[in-house]
């Protein structure tokens, strides 16, 4: 069965450079446009793996991944964590927030799916 | 969906992030300290980092870096965005839109602008604040790289390359390779962030050899058990020659929530397992293949979360009816109570903040291609023909006006108007992303005149077909530089005049009739109407003694090569004047008026079409031709008398009108419809007013009445026809050009339109 991957990034040139690439891995692809839509959409969507940008407007990363934690049914599901935030401070922060790894910015595929890889079964 | 395509949708993204960017500097800059504005822009420029990084776009990367760290400083208030940062920032705006518009077209930017931004926006970030009197763009000495953007990884977080395919090299002799003790000693974090000891050893196996063995020493009896606890530790020994770094990466997550060890082994046979407690059992990648075991994470009950929701939505509805101003603005934000509020009270007392939330959120939008729009408008136009055809046969047909026939045709025709309004509609955008360009445009030209200008909009959001959009850039850059340059006097003679230093420049659009108007008014010095009426008569356009109002003299700037500028100044005497202007707004179906008071200022009002895909024409016949005239072109309609009739020339007339004369031309003749000139006194004159602002009576034989008409492009269906500017359909289904008035003019004048290229040989 295909793993389903939830992404959420508030820019339209990162969300169809994550659907590309995630569709050519063979990953079935769910997207949102921030941190709310991607908590409404989370039960619907039921993701395997959930891929969030950090600097987002309405909710951001931080407070998406505490949301997703929050969720009895997802508090253990795997988040990685996209952004250009390089400081390791942001960085605890988000791992605060609960998420499970990260990817720097720029976007690289096989950066991507190795991460998305060792996180999920 | 491929690469290019993507990197299209990122162009288009950037330009309106940087809309977003621009507006958001300039609320900032009217004093908004909101902390969502600082946001916005700060996200503005970090999503075009964001997305340039993807596309190895270096140079907008780099300086979008720059930027983002200083809007940081904004964002943490370590910066205070007063005038002289934002004006820094306005610039820097500029720059990343050059930037970007370089990166997707190629060209060139002004390099040294942007290293000396670059330092600005690093001096800010630094807390130096500039001083009013900004120093001028240093000299470049020599070429020096843009600042590169600091390395993406600092402790931790070294990327290490490797790859998955060399694990089928792993067959090879393990002979030789070095051994690693690793003992993992998981907490309960590493679980509750989603991260899984099976995988991490998974990953470990791939490294090389490895045996593993499990201390569950630690697990209680069940009773004392906290099923999310980490109670399980693992000794593993790997033999791998990926090296440590390697063992590191793979722990790369959960480096901050376990205990990790990780020692080289010298000697092969002290690993043998003696000092375990067990045999190591080797690690079969294939146990994974099955079911995973899920370490936590409980499904609930399906009936739990269902009484869960039931909680939730009763406090929202509960929260509603206390509140309808906060559900209505949650449902525009579409944001669902994250919460469930706990009391119908606290819901009221939030509905300020989720009102003002709901309000700067944005509508759901779809994308669609403006082509799919372009047919539907195109089949809207078919339909109202068809329907206005229909109308006309069931007139003819019917004696009896009050069949049901008839009602149900009037109501046809009421939903094809709404239709046709409604699609109009889908076309329509607001004029705010042109308002935009245009402050950047105030600001150049502040900075090159030296003079201080406030830009005021208003009505940014009246809607406007797009095309209309497209083409009112470019005359109304041309009347700002104008307003600026020209109309603005400089701070010292402002002072001088009693008014303030800073010019006021203030850009309106609204509704008015069907029509947009935009106004732009100034509060300069006004037309010096002594300096117009003398450079006029200088240039022969009036003579010495004409007698002209005070509107009069005000109109002739319009007229073509008028510049009243002593000198022709950098920013508005490119050689194009408000003739261009004026020609550009009728182009469009506009009309352009000035009104000036002097020492207070000028206004300029546009009225423009909403749509440039219906037209408000006349309807004439010439030579047994049913013929449309753009309404905008027709100053007045006469039926001339036969002393008013004047010949000059060889077959030249003109027409006396009010003690001046005015060509006549015969359009009849223009497009070949017949060979002999017909006679003017059995015709109609149209007065029509031509691009350079002279008057011409265009004569045809009858005037058949005025009507909205549908556009039909003659290029697209046929080929281009001179002196025709396009089609339409009429209601009996006859096939009416429509003039181009321009274009007639012009061939009267002598430059005759191609025979072979005329109508009559088009058949």
């Amino acid at each position: 069965m295909k793993k389903r991957v939830l992404t959420v990034d508030d820019s339209r040139t990162i969300r169809n450079m994550l659907l590309v690439t995630l569709n050519n891995a063979g990953f079935e692809t769910i997207q949102a446009e921030d941190g709310v839509e991607g908590l409404e959409v989370l039960e619907e969507a039921n993701p395997d793996v959930i891929v969030t940008d950090i600097n987002m407007p309405r909710l951001d990363g931080f407070g998406f991944i505490e949301g997703v934690r929050k969720n009895d049914r997802y508090r253990a599901i795997p988040i990685l964590v996209l952004t250009t935030e390089s400081d390791a401070e942001k960085k605890n922060r988000a791992r605060q927030a609960g998420a499970t790894g990260w990817i720097v910015k720029p976007f690289d595929p096989t950066k991507l799916i190795d991460a998305i890889e060792r996180v999920t079964a | 969906m491929d690469m290019n395509e993507i990197k299209e949708i990122f162009f288009q993204e950037c330009e309106e992030q940087l809309a977003e960017l621009e507006s958001g500097l300039l609320k900032l800059n009217d004093g908004d300290r909101d902390p969502e504005t600082v946001n916005a822009v700060f996200r503005a420029v970090h999503s075009i980092k964001g997305g340039a990084g993807a596309f190895g776009l270096d140079d907008l990367v780099s300086f979008a870096h720059v930027f983002e760290t200083t809007l940081d400083c904004v964002r943490s208030n370590r910066l205070d965005p007063g005038p002289e940062v934002l004006k820094v920032m306005l610039k820097s705006a500029d720059v990343l839109a050059d930037l970007t518009n370089a990166a997707r077209d190629g060209g060139s930017v002004d390099e040294a602008r942007s290293r000396q931004l670059i330092k600005e926006l690093e001096a800010l970030a630094n807390g130096e604040v500039p001083q009013a009197s900004a120093a001028a763009v240093e000299p470049v000495a020599k070429p020096v790289a843009v600042v590169a953007p600091p390395p993406v990884n600092d402790e931790g977080f070294q990327p290490v390359a490797f790859s998955f395919d060399d694990f089928d090299a792993a067959e090879e002799p393990l002979m030789d390779m070095p051994v690693y003790e690793i003992v993992f000693k998981p907490k309960s974090d590493l679980y509750a962030k989603g991260n899984e000891a099976t995988l991490l050893l998974r990953d470990l196996s791939r490294l090389g050899e490895m045996s593993i063995h499990c201390d569950m020493g630690a697990l209680p009896t069940l009773d004392r058990l906290s099923p999310e606890s980490a109670y399980f530790f693992w000794k593993i020994s790997l033999k791998t020659d990926k090296g440590e770094d390697a063992i590191r990466t793979v722990f790369e997550f959960a480096e901050w929530d376990c205990d990790l060890e990780i020692s080289l082994v010298e000697d092969e046979a002290t690993q043998s397992g003696e000092e375990l407690p067990m045999q190591p059992v080797p690690f079969d990648l294939s146990i994974l293949d099955d079911e995973p075991a899920v370490l936590v994470g409980v499904v609930e009950e399906e009936e739990q979360l269902a009484s869960r929701r039931q909680d939730r939505d009763a406090a929202v509805s509960a929260a509603g009816t206390a509140s309808n101003v906060l559900q209505m603005a949650q449902s525009a934000a579409r944001t669902p109570a994250e919460k469930p509020a706990p009391a119908a009270a606290s819901a009221a007392a939030q509905s300020a903040a989720a009102q003002q939330a709901a309000a700067s959120a944005a509508t759901p939008t779809i994308r669609v291609d403006l082509d799919r729009v372009d047919r539907l408008i195109n089949l809207v136009g078919e339909l109202v023909i068809n329907q206005a055809m229909l109308s006309q046969s069931v007139v003819e047909n019917d004696n009896n006006g009050t069949s049901s026939i008839n009602m149900g045709l009037e109501e046809l025709q009421q939903l094809t108007r709404e239709i046709q309004d409604s699609v109009m509609a889908i076309r329509a955008q607001p004029v705010k992303p042109v308002f935009q360009r245009m402050s950047r445009i105030v600001r150049e030209i502040a900075d090159m005149t030296g003079k201080s200008v406030r830009l005021i909009t208003e009505g940014e959001n009246t809607e406007v077909d797009k095309t209309v959009i497209d083409k009112l850039a470019e005359p109304l850059t041309h009347m700002i530089r104008n307003a600026v340059d020209h109309g603005l006097e400089t701070p010292e003679k402002r002072l001088a005049a009693g008014k303030s230093a800073e010019g006021t420049v203030r850009l309106t659009a609204k509704h008015r009739s069907g029509r947009i108007v935009i106004e732009l008014a100034d509060d300069g010095a006004g037309i010096n109407r002594e300096k117009v009426r003398q450079k006029a008569i200088d240039n022969d356009l009036i003579t010495a003694d004409a007698n002209l109002s005070d509107e009069e003299i005000d109109n002739l700037i319009f007229h073509a090569g008028f510049s009243t500028a002593d000198k022709i100044s950098d920013i508005s005497g490119r050689g194009v004047g408000m003739d261009v202007v004026k020609r550009s707004i009728q182009a469009l179906g506009g009309r352009i008026n000035i009104s000036s008071k002097p020492g207070h200022g000028s206004v300029f009002t546009m009225s423009l079409p909403l749509t440039l895909a219906v037209l408000d024409g006349m309807v004439v016949t010439v030579a047994n031709q049913t013929l449309v005239v753009p309404l905008t072109a027709i100053v007045e309609t006469l039926q001339p008398e036969a002393a008013a009739i004047h010949s000059f020339g060889s077959n030249q007339r003109l027409i006396s009108i009010r003690n001046s004369f005015c060509p006549l031309v015969d359009v009849g003749r223009i497009l070949n419809f017949r060979a002999i000139q017909a006679n003017p006194v059995e015709g109609v004159a149209l007065l029509v007013e031509s691009e350079g602002g002279g008057q011409r009576a265009l004569m045809v034989d009858a005037i058949q009445g005025q009507r909205q008409v549908v556009i039909k492009s003659l290029e697209a269906n046929y080929t281009h026809v001179p002196g025709i500017a396009a089609a339409t359909i009429l209601g009996d289904g006859r096939v009416a050009l429509i003039l181009d008035v321009d274009a007639i003019v012009a061939a009267s004048r002598g430059h005759s339109l191609k025979p072979e290229m005329s109508l009559a040989a088009a058949g």
